[in-house]
């Protein structure tokens, strides 16, 4: 049988993977996805909690998770799409209008 | 000892495709590396006695989420960036930041309280099928349920909003 901690161990290098894709790209896509790839680190770490603590919460949380991540990728992308109308750019850091 | 072999075939293949996900510069093979990897999380799932859920990652993720990506990146049709910038100039610096991070992680899980049971063979769950995921999400988390619904109703009209395109009448509104 699989030991939980290959699962976490599994859980922290996809996060970690997510952490520097936002951290280094420069393409807003790329980071949303990278966000994505966050948030499926941690489904993968409540899901494997929720079997070996013979648990269903940490399923009911995965539902969730999934929910606020299709919210957060129709107005992401509702966003990148008025910016790139407005500013003809895809680039992170040629959006510095709130800059003060 | 099959299991375990197969977590590997699972582990390799998403972390794999992970990396490749963040390091291609053309953003469909991005998301073609994503789908990869969303349909080897449904696998894991599958491993952990998730079905539903494995279902529903396929479903939600693979078939929603992904495709509305896949439509935005042709629809702003952008091209394969050039070398010079794909990555922000801080970006090795970064990388350190993030291995470093991993090395926390795995310090702390291989100290935690949680390897000190983890290698107890895990039982199989005798009720975690789609009913009594059901009755959880509507018995026990009822009210969570409903916000969530909400959420997802203010993603919608939020959406709509944002990327409607302003016509000549709601500039002259805005001009009253």
């Amino acid at each position: 049988m699989i030991p939980l901690s290959w699962y976490i161990v599994l859980s922290a290098a996809l996060f970690t993977i997510g952490v520097v894709g936002v951290l280094t790209r420069r393409n807003v896509f790329i980071i949303l996805m990278s966000i994505e790839l966050m948030l499926n680190a941690a489904n993968i770490n409540l899901v494997a909690f929720s079997h070996y603590l013979q648990s269903l919460t940490g399923q009911v949380f995965v539902i969730f998770v999934i929910t606020v991540a299709a919210a957060e990728a129709a107005v992401a992308l509702a966003i990148i799409i008025l910016l790139a109308r407005n500013r003809g750019s895809v680039y992170v850091d040629e959006f510095n209008i709130m800059k003060g | 000892m099959v299991n375990k072999l197969i977590f590997l075939y699972f582990a390799v293949v998403i972390l794999a495709s992970a990396v490749l996900m963040i390091t291609r510069r053309n953003p469909i093979h991005s998301v073609m590396f994503m789908l990869l990897l969303f349909f080897h999380i449904a696998g894991v799932f599958v491993l952990l006695n998730a079905e539903f859920l494995a279902a529903v990652q396929l479903i939600v993720y693979a078939g929603a989420i992904l495709i509305l990506y896949l439509f935005v990146v042709m629809l702003l049709n952008i091209g394969k960036e050039s070398n010079a910038v794909r990555a922000n100039r801080f970006w090795p610096w970064m990388t350190a930041f993030g291995a470093l991070i991993a090395a926390e992680i795995v310090l702390l899980v291989s100290r935690g309280a949680f390897s000190a049971g983890a290698d107890q063979p895990m039982r199989f769950a005798a009720g975690a099928g789609v009913r009594e995921l059901g009755e959880a999400l509507y018995q026990k988390y009822l009210v969570p349920f409903e916000i969530a619904s909400v959420i997802l109703l203010v993603g919608l009209i939020g959406a709509v909003m944002l990327a409607k395109k302003q016509t000549t009448e709601d500039r002259a509104q805005k001009a009253d």
